[in-house]
């Protein structure tokens, strides 16, 4: 038995080396023989009925396969979690960029050009583009009344605080879409075999969504479909649904050509037809006493979903259950809705409608610090949750958990009071206007409410004939390490060395549906799982002796290499069970909304220089709680990225919309942050552990993209004394409020109070 | 369909003479990985802003996406396949595994590459200007942060090295 612990020590990454040299393979550095390349035909025009389709001269057409709505042999739909959006658009089109047509041909060169001479005649019809002409509801383009999903939480009784309260804080706060942006475009090959069935391989998070999508429009059964992860070079909940999409078109050029079909998107094509954080506006009313406790409030949260479903309802699930923030309310009432637009639909990115609603959170509590002239972290410690207290949705916090002291060592690490009094000495005479700001937050990790329960994920830890070990799980691995953190702690779990330990390939054909590779599950849910199944290996050996109670690697391998000598195999599974004090009620959104909560402390300190208006960020201190770190480097990877693409998300990131389409689906005029545009990120780590993840882990991968945006606006705050309230904030943006005065003056007075 | 003149074009790619038949402006990138099977050069966005498809030619770092192959002809072309020697990794993969330099990959070798070419020009570089020297690639995953610390790892350690040769 080995005595050195595996977990909390940065092993090498398992697929590192592969990486390093540029020896692993992603799809687009694959090919099969006979391998055909396909492309999309995509709607111009935001919504309207396609009246023609027209095949231009010039084109040799007889060479290509061409697939239309006509050629599915199931349900024309993606399936997900409501059927409404369809594989191929058939006779009407509900966006820009939604595919009509799919073409394939030997030759990728001539594919644009052919692309490019289908003329599509249309009926235009009235689109909307925004969430308020989506409320207006003069045109309906979705359902009844284009509202996807509805939620309302309801805790005491708000309307009795009206009259009670000393102040009443309104704030409306805007974000807008994002793009995740991952550096390998979408991408996928499909094979089809009449005896076989399809199979597909690709970049993705979730084969089992594939797999579960492709049954549905192939008509086929489970076993004629395989899905197989390749290496997927990042996907940030940019890779969570769309991938079923661009599968279910590779797949059906494939079966009506016979041959392999390769689809990879270029830059333009994914930015403009993929999905995107949804756009949020978000609306806040709040009794607060005049000593700074909040008695309760009203919030609205709306998010754009776009033209489909897709995943709207559960991003507005996590929306909504954070957007109390990490705060007592004794009374509130939320009421929260996804909204259609005729725009291509926006679907998961990292946080998942957190970063959304913590924004309009984080930036509220400095507003009502500054109505009622109070310091913002005086605010914030007088409405922090405690141990015992409840969340909006009643769930009894049981960690022991201290924001106070999380504050308290943020702000020392930051020396946030010292360089807050100093930047107002400063600003006086200086044309670059330096603030500090800092936003508190949560992030639940896992599947809300029922999710983990419905899931019921299994994973299996196999015993191989060679002694070595393998992980059986659909968990894939793009970036943040999946491989690499769950062979730790199967590896201490049976007690054997990191190197005995391998993972296997995310194929539906040979691994178990261990849910998807979302939510900042992995680690957490599924890792709980994976030391489950592993300590079963190392009973059954134990228990049927092959092995003593303690023993070495060799004795393990021996051991095992017997125990399948005599058995066949040695497997043991293990599959999700609710622990036993989580309760929810999916009907009035009540109860244990998450097994466990991340806590956070960002602080940001800024530059605003008045001669160009561009804000840098010159310091970022990201503290936060995450239970267990499994991994000291990984862990410190995950908060550096989500950290940075939150600052993208703050100050640089816009997507230019007209009519629906994206007007800069490049990275030319798409800007996310270089490394030279980033500051110092300092990550600081308190580890309380969790009894419901692997060795007292958490989720971690969302949680640092839910603070950047609101500390660096508050920041921006404390620099000019103009508070901004939507997000992206661009210097085109803080010109316009500075020169023309734009700001309302009810700004202005909130501002005046905390002065 | 159209079949386009190609040409013979002769370079070197990591230190091995090489011939090829080409259309003169077929992307250098494309030449390396689909006539030369070396994939690990990557395409992020083609329009040469995200950096994935850095080489050295002749020493400098160029995006490949945006290099006509014709270009090339009779230069010396390194790509990260040429970077470890006998299965030996370069000092700055060694740095990037050790310090997190790499998450998802797929831009790793084109950071990896650029790298090299600002060591190569700049040895003991200060913490800035690798933030500088690297802006041209892009990275989603990282931050950038333990991209950065590797590439002062590595040039620390090559350094320390080549003193400790020095003194022998």
């Amino acid at each position: 038995m080995k005595n050195e612990s595996i977990v909390g020590i940065p092993v090498p990454r398992k697929e590192g080396r592969d990486k390093a040299t540029g020896r692993v393979r992603y799809i687009d550095d694959m090919a099969l023989p006979g391998m055909l390349y396909g492309a999309t035909v995509r709607s111009a025009i935001p919504r309207g009925k396609i009246k023609n389709v027209r095949f231009g001269p010039d084109i040799p057409w007889n060479e290509f396969v061409i697939v239309s709505a006509k050629d599915i042999p199931g349900a024309n739909c993606v399936v997900l979690i409501t059927d409404d959006q369809p594989c191929l658009a058939d006779g009407f089109v509900n966006h820009p960029e939604e595919p009509i047509l799919l073409l394939a041909h030997a030759n990728p060169h001539i594919l644009p050009k052919a692309v490019a001479s289908i003329a599509i005649e249309y009926d235009p019809m009235p689109a909307i583009f925004t969430i308020e002409e989506s409320e207006c509801g003069r045109e309906i383009i979705w359902g009844r009344d284009n509202t996807f999903k509805t939620y309302t939480i309801e805790k005491g009784d708000v309307d009795s605080v009206w009259a009670k309260a000393d102040y009443i804080v309104e704030g409306e706060y805007t974000t807008g879409a994002q793009e995740q942006l991952y550096i390998e475009n979408n991408g996928v090959i499909a094979t089809f075999d009449r005896e076989r069935g399809i199979t597909v391989w690709g970049s993705m998070q979730c084969p089992y969504y594939v797999h579960k999508a492709l049954m549905k429009l192939l008509h086929v059964s489970e076993e004629k479909v395989r899905v197989v992860q390749t290496e997927t070079g990042g996907a940030f909940g940019g890779k969570e649904e769309y991938p079923s999409m661009i599968a279910c078109h590779a797949a059906l050029l494939a079966m009506k050509s016979g041959q392999p079909v390769k689809i990879i998107y270029d830059r333009t094509e994914d930015m403009a037809a993929t999905t995107k954080r949804h756009p949020s506006r978000t609306r806040h009313r709040t009794a607060v006493s005049r000593d700074g406790r909040i008695l309760g409030g009203e919030i609205e949260f709306v998010v754009d979903g776009g033209a489909y479903t897709t995943l709207s309802t559960v991003v507005l699930s996590r929306g909504t259950i954070h957007a109390g923030g990490p705060y007592l309310w004794p009374n509130i009432r939320i009421r929260a809705k996804a909204v259609a637009t005729n725009a291509p639909p926006h679907g998961a990115f990292r946080g998942f409608g957190a970063p959304q609603s913590l924004f309009a959170m984080e930036r509220h509590m400095d507003r009502i610090a500054a109505t009622l002239g109070i310091s913002p972290v005086e605010v914030r410690r007088r409405n922090f949750l405690k141990p015992g207290q409840s969340t909006t949705t009643e769930q009894t916090i049981r960690e022991p958990i201290d924001l106070d002291k999380l504050l308290d060592r943020a702000l020392a690490l930051s020396d946030y009071h010292a360089k807050k009094k100093r930047f107002q000495q400063e600003n006086k005479n200086s044309n670059r206007k330096q603030g500090i700001g800092f936003a508190t937050f949560l992030h639940g990790a896992g599947f809300t409410g029922s999710g983990e329960r419905y899931l019921a994920s299994l994973v299996g830890v196999e015993g191989c004939a060679d002694g070595r070990v393998r992980v059986l799980v659909s968990s894939t691995e793009f970036g943040q390490g999946t491989k690499t953190a769950l062979c730790q702690i199967a590896a201490e779990a049976i007690g054997l060395p990191y190197d005995f330990v391998d993972i296997a390939e995310a194929d539906t054909r040979a691994v178990p549906n261990s849910g998807p590779t979302v939510a900042s599950r992995t680690v957490m849910v599924v890792g709980k799982l994976v030391q489950s199944a592993a300590q079963g290996i190392r009973q059954t050996l134990v228990g049927s002796q092959y092995l003593p109670e303690s023993y070495s690697p060799e004795e393990f391998r021996a051991g095992c290499a017997k125990y399948i000598a005599g058995h066949g195999e040695l497997k043991s599974f293990s599959r999700y069970e609710p622990p036993a004090n989580i309760f929810w009620d999916d009907e009035k959104y009540c109860g244990e909304a998450y097994a466990a909560y991340a806590w956070a402390v960002y602080v940001a300190e800024v530059t605003v220089d008045l001669t160009t208006y561009s804000v840098s960020v010159d310091d970022f201190v990201a503290l936060q709680e995450v239970g267990k770190v499994l991994h000291p480097v990984l862990a410190r990877g995950q908060i550096t990225g989500g950290v940075a693409q939150g600052i993208g998300f703050a100050l640089y990131e816009k997507v230019v919309w007209r009519d629906g389409r994206m007007q800069n689906a490049q990275m030319t005029n798409y800007i996310m942050p270089t490394s030279a545009d980033l500051p110092p990120i300092r990550v600081f780590f308190e580890e309380l552990g969790n009894e419901h993840g692997a060795f007292g882990t958490k989720g971690i991968g969302e949680l640092p993209i839910d603070g950047p945006a609101p500390a660096i606006v508050n920041a921006v705050e404390d620099a000019l004394g103009v508070p901004f309230n939507s997000i992206p904030l661009l210097p085109e943006d803080i010109f316009e409020a500075l020169e023309s005065g734009s700001q309302t003056e009810e700004d202005a007075q909130a501002f005046e109070g905390a002065r | 369909m159209t079949t386009r003149a190609t040409r013979e074009i002769a370079f070197s790619v990591n230190g091995e003479n090489k011939t090829i038949c080409a259309h003169p402006m077929e992307r250098l990138l494309d030449v390396l990985r689909h006539q030369l099977g070396l994939t690990g050069t990557k395409e992020g966005c083609g329009e040469g802003e995200c950096g994935s498809c850095s080489v050295l030619m002749n020493g400098q770092v160029v995006t490949s996406c945006l290099i006509p192959v014709l270009q090339a002809q009779g230069a010396a072309i390194l790509t990260i396949e040429g970077l470890a020697r006998d299965s030996r990794l370069h000092p700055l993969q060694r740095a990037f595994l050790e310090c997190g330099g790499t998450q998802c990959g797929i831009c790793t070798p084109g950071l990896i590459m650029a790298a090299a070419a600002l060591l190569d020009t700049k040895p003991r570089p200060t913490f800035e200007e690798i933030k500088e020297g690297l802006a041209g690639n892009l990275c989603r995953c990282t931050g950038y942060a333990q991209i950065c610390e590797a590439v002062a790892e590595a040039a620390q350690n090559h350094h320390g090295k080549l003193e400790r040769e020095n003194t022998r």
